[in-house]
């Protein structure tokens, strides 16, 4: 590894040690903070998947029975019964704060629920109520899953910004300055050594002289 | 924060099923209708759920929106049936994440 181009002296050899000791410090604490993040990283990841498998099932039956449906009326029969929904789902938002990353947090506001169904029951299928029924118990759980899907996609995210940052400082920052603070060294001792060699001399060619 | 709920894009038969409980949804049928539509919503909707085949439509969009805290899109199988596409997400992220897959490969075993 190169190392950084600055002059060898005492000042500097003091500047890069200080830097020296931050930067291990730092590294230290990347590294650990590196292990806790995939740890939690895990934990969420484990509940992604068993969301998405569990939201997956419930509700590809939900919509195979719309689908049923579908099939049993006819298109302007099951568009009419559910054109005017009786209640609106509302969102309120807030951020909660995973190993420093904000992720998002969703929580329903459900607006005034005078009728599950929007419809007369005369006009259409049991599969229709069922359908219906089975997608508003499972709305909680789908949000959940974005709310677990994103916390995942953002850790993981960050993850690999700070292994950069952990590598860069473990390759390539700490080295150099290694390097660095050996050469201010011996360029610093070398010099000493010069100095006394010819203070020696010096005083060797005064003496004759005596 | 946002003030937008819920939005779900997708082809219509899986879409309708959602007006009825009370969540704001856009059918689509082409991929440009579906990037126009998912990039307006982007702005004033937190959460969007999209079918399967939007959301390989909108792949682009997707990523892009990946490492944000708003929007959350999510894919959901439509009622075509399911193609895998949300764990293979999740196996994505571990993979960036970790560097291997370890949570699927230990069960495949």
């Amino acid at each position: 590894m190169a190392k950084l181009n600055v002059n060898p002296t005492r000042m500097e050899l003091r500047r890069l040690k200080t830097r020296l000791k931050t930067a291990t410090r730092g590294h230290k604490l990347l590294k650990d903070k590196s292990d806790e993040m995939i740890r939690q990283f895990m934990l969420y990841v484990r509940e992604n998947k068993r969301l998405r498998e569990e939201v997956e099932g419930e509700l590809q039956a939900a919509l195979k029975s719309f689908m049923l449906a579908r099939a049993v009326s006819s298109d302007a029969v099951i568009e009419e019964a559910v054109l005017m929904p009786s209640t609106h789902v509302g969102l309120t938002t807030s951020s909660k704060n995973v190993m420093s990353v904000d992720v998002p947090v969703f929580d329903i506001v459900e607006g005034e629920v005078s009728d599950l169904y929007p419809y007369s029951f005369a006009s259409v299928s049991s599969e229709l109520d069922t359908s219906i029924s089975s997608l508003t118990t499972l709305l909680p759980k789908l949000l959940k899953l974005a709310e677990v899907e994103k916390t995942c996609n953002m850790l993981a995210d960050e993850i690999e910004k700070n292994r950069r940052r952990v590598n860069a400082l473990e390759y390539v920052m700490i080295p150099q300055l290694e390097e660095t603070i050996k050469y201010i060294t011996m360029k610093l001792d070398e010099n000493e050594r010069g100095n006394i060699t010819r203070l020696m001399k010096v005083k060797e060619m005064i003496k004759p002289a005596d | 924060m946002r003030e937008g709920g819920i939005a779900v894009v997708g082809d219509k038969d899986s879409v309708l099923a959602f007006k009825a409980i009370g969540v704001d949804v856009f059918p689509v049928e082409t991929e440009i209708q579906a990037r126009d539509k998912v990039h307006t919503l982007a702005r004033s909707y937190s959460v969007i759920f999209v079918t399967e085949q939007v959301a390989l439509w909108i792949e682009m969009l997707i990523k892009r929106y990946q490492a944000r805290p708003y929007p959350v899109i999510v894919p959901i199988p439509s009622a075509e049936g399911n193609r895998g596409l949300g764990l293979q997400g999740i196996k994505a992220n571990v993979e960036k994440a970790i560097g291997a897959d370890i949570l699927f490969d230990k069960e495949d075993r």
